[in-house]
């Protein structure tokens, strides 16, 4: 045991945070705050810096175009990222989840395919699962996919899908087989979403953002080889892609966590509206050095589940613990700034707190505990899956 | 980076594991609980022959062993020995405790004095002269089993003999039967100085509370443990109770809880072995996140059990009980999240 960056990892690291340093500048590195929502063009143009200076994709196999880097890499990578407050690749959903998938399940001509665009962040990749009878009971899920030929016909929704509006293609959850049991008539497609009869409507967010959409399927056909493992696998696969999402997605969002927590001190050490400072108030000390203990204690959690991803290649189901109490405890930290920020909270653009930043943090963190399984789910999880309890349905 | 330990830490831990659970299953727990010397004094020289005592095991091997003694609630000085006064024995005592014939603890409190470890030595009223000493320490973990016991003056570290002068230990009815507390009243009592200074009393400290949440994470994984085995069995209204999310849900958020204080606690544990800079503030950490994380999970598990959870005849009070004399130990969550932001907010 030893927390301790090795000799080569202390490289990487210093390499990591020259190199964004200069590449991302002065005027950025001295920047008061940080932004609020996405800026698409921004985020493109950084996802090529990143790859063209070889950091994305830094723990997948190399044969699929990845660095073959040990996992502690990419949590260097992240913490690095995140202290700078880097912004984030245009193809999340495809590097955390999609691109897994596919190196798990996927056939050598999938992988030739959509790996390497995919790092590249040329294509970029949403997640199609979630359908408005269907959230939590994903196994549940309606969208049809009928074998016509050689292409699949799908006809169906799908909702809250992120990023859809800018994607490329799509994983994406369908019945195949409607008089299998459930979880056994599903299967899992890679969708093209410029193809014909695919209609993607923006939905409007609680922060404002149109940053998740419903997508429509209207006889949609879909290559038979644009497959995912075999009919009726579907559950299968989606399971893998929900064991990457909840635990690789344990360390970005722990790496951002901390960019939160030095966000949070800054405020707490200005003056409030009433004048004072905040940081002096003993019961927002104890506050936030509890946020600290919790932002510690993911950090080395999630190290510790590096052990059995690196073994064999999946995150355990304890991934979800991290999800979980990251979740729990960003909405901890962006309501104690509501909080600090008084009346002024509701000015969320010009002459707001930061111009805002915290009205959406705040109100973006609510989703958290919704998206890639709700806490309750989660729970279910943890008891059923982790601790052996019986199913509670 | 390497969060693991290494094969023969793991090694350590199985061997500890195998002996705890044959030695001292929850029945003999109770026994030796409820008895009048609160322990079976063969222990100590078993410990020895394991390798428990020996001086040249490090701070994780010391944080596995207080896990796994943690699990099974041990009825031995060993954490007041080893985690508490490891670093300020002299010579004899080393060699004395390595032989398995002495045992030691710190006697550090008094009434209208200090109460912690970090201030003992101020306002002492305990004072030494012509190799005697005198004062009243109150508040001495494992006193009733304890040979030695290294008192802190105004000007040092005395060693007293207490097997030898048993007139100055007054034991007091602790509710953790496991681990009592007793009074040392010293009055020209026979006194050695010891090399090690105050300023050693840092970092006997820092260890104390590095080991103590190793301890109370075993204390949480065996309140969680018990309650996932009761909820898999127990039914009501023709269901097992753990189908109901009422139940389950405070058995995942123990699990939580108990994964984060594991990481905590291991950090500290790292840090401490490695003189790390954040020693001070990964120890803080783990008590705050082992301390409080070790209370919450017994009495999720207490509920969880429904009205033989708070009976004296289940095992379970016994822990809560450990998981409270943890956390108050050295002060309380409060306080050391106050000692983390005077650093984070400095
Ligand atoms: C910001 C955001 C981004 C998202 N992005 C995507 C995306 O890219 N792709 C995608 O497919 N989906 C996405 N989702 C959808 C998300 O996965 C679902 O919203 C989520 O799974 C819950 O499903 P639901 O909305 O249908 O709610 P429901 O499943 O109807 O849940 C409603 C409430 O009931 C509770 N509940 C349901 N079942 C149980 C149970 N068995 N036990 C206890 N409580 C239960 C839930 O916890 C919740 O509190 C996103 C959601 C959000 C908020």
């Amino acid at each position: 045991m030893d927390f301790r960056d090795t000799a080569d990892e202390a490289e990487f690291r210093g390499t990591l945070r020259r190199w964004l340093e200069t590449t991302l500048g002065p005027d950025w590195v001295s920047r008061p705050t940080f932004g609020g929502g996405f800026n698409e063009a921004e985020s493109k143009a950084w996802s090529k810096q990143l790859y063209d200076a070889g950091y994305v994709g830094l723990t997948w196999p190399k044969e699929y175009g990845g660095g073959g880097a040990p996992h502690t890499y990419q949590g260097i990578f992240l913490e690095e990222s995140a202290r700078i407050g880097a912004p984030a690749h245009v193809g999340g959903i495809g590097l955390g989840m999609a691109g897994p998938t596919i190196i798990a399940w996927g056939t050598d001509e999938q992988k030739k395919r959509y790996l390497a665009p995919l790092l590249s962040g040329e294509e970029v990749w949403c997640q199609g699962f979630s359908e408005p009878g269907s959230g939590s009971d994903m196994g549940a899920a309606k969208t049809r996919a009928v074998l016509d030929g050689d292409e699949w016909v799908v006809n169906g929704q799908k909702v809250w899908s992120s990023w859809a509006h800018i994607a490329d293609w799509c994983i994406l959850v369908v019945r195949t087989d409607p008089d299998a049991e459930k979880h056994r008539g599903l299967s899992y497609l890679l969708v093209d979403m410029h193809s014909p009869g695919v209609e993607v409507r923006p939905l409007k967010q609680i922060t404002g953002d149109p940053e998740f959409n419903e997508i429509f399927f209207t006889d949609v056909r879909v290559p038979r080889e644009s497959m995912l493992g075999q009919p009726g696998e579907g559950w299968n696969v989606a399971m893998t892609t929900l064991l990457h999402e909840r635990g690789t997605l344990g360390f970005s969002l722990t790496a951002g966590l901390e960019q939160s927590l030095n966000q949070i001190i800054k405020l707490a050490k200005q003056p409030g509206p009433d004048g004072q400072i905040a940081a002096d108030d003993p019961v927002v000390r104890d506050q936030i050095a509890q946020l600290w203990v919790d932002l510690q204690a993911l950090r080395f959690t999630n190290y510790r589940s590096l052990t059995a991803l690196q073994k064999t290649g999946v995150p355990g189901p304890e991934g979800s613990v991290a999800k979980l109490h990251w979740s729990e405890t960003n909405q901890r930290l962006t309501s104690l700034a509501q909080q600090l920020n008084g009346l002024a909270h509701q000015l969320d653009a010009e002459g707001g707190v930061w111009d805002g930043y915290w009205a959406y943090q705040q109100l973006r963190s609510r989703g958290n505990t919704i998206e890639a399984g709700t806490s309750e789910i989660l729970r279910n999880i943890i008891a059923e899956r982790v601790v052996g309890l019986p199913k509670s349905r | 980076m390497d969060f693991a330990f290494s094969d023969e830490q793991e090694l350590l831990r199985a061997s500890a594991k195998d002996y705890l659970a044959d030695r001292f299953p929850a029945a003999r727990i109770v026994e030796l609980a409820d008895s009048d010397a609160g322990w079976d004094s063969n222990t100590w020289k078993e410990l020895a022959d394991l390798g428990w005592l020996d001086p040249e095991l490090g701070a994780l091997e010391h944080a596995v062993l207080a896990e796994e003694s943690g699990y099974t609630l041990l009825p031995a000085p060993w954490w007041s020995t080893i985690g508490l006064c490891g670093a300020l024995l002299d010579s004899e005592l080393r060699d004395g405790v390595a032989a398995g014939e002495r045992r030691v603890s710190l006697a550090w409190a008094e009434t209208d004095g200090p109460s912690s470890i970090s201030g003992a030595a101020n306002d002492s009223a305990t004072s030494a002269e012509h190799g005697t000493i005198t004062g009243t320490k109150v508040q001495v973990p494992d006193l009733g089993l304890a040979t030695d016991v290294i008192v802190v003056a105004n000007d040092g570290l005395y060693a007293v003999d207490v097997a030898a002068n048993p007139e100055t230990v007054i034991m007091r009815s602790t509710i953790d039967r496991t681990r009592r507390l007793g009074e040392l009243v010293l009055s020209g009592t026979p006194a050695r100085k010891l090399d090690a200074g105050l300023d050693a009393l840092a970092t006997a400290r820092r260890n104390a509370l590095a080991l103590l949440a190793c301890e109370s994470v075993g204390v949480a994984q065996r309140a969680l443990d018990e309650a996932a085995s009761y909820t898999k069995e127990r039914q009501q209204f023709g269901r097992i109770i753990g189908t109901y999310q009422g139940v389950s849900h405070r058995v995942s958020n123990t699990f939580v809880a108990l994964q984060l204080a594991r990481s905590m606690a291991y950090w500290a544990a790292w840090a401490v072995s490695a003189g790390s800079d954040d020693a001070e503030a990964a120890v803080s950490g783990a008590k705050v996140s082992a301390g409080e994380g070790a209370v919450f999970a017994c009495e999720q598990s207490i509920q969880a059990h429904g009205g033989i959870g708070f009976t004296w005849e289940h095992i379970l009070h016994r822990y809560y009980k450990r998981a409270q004399w943890n956390n108050g130990f050295e002060g309380s969550g409060r306080q050391h999240r106050a000692a983390i932001a005077d650093k984070i907010l400095a």
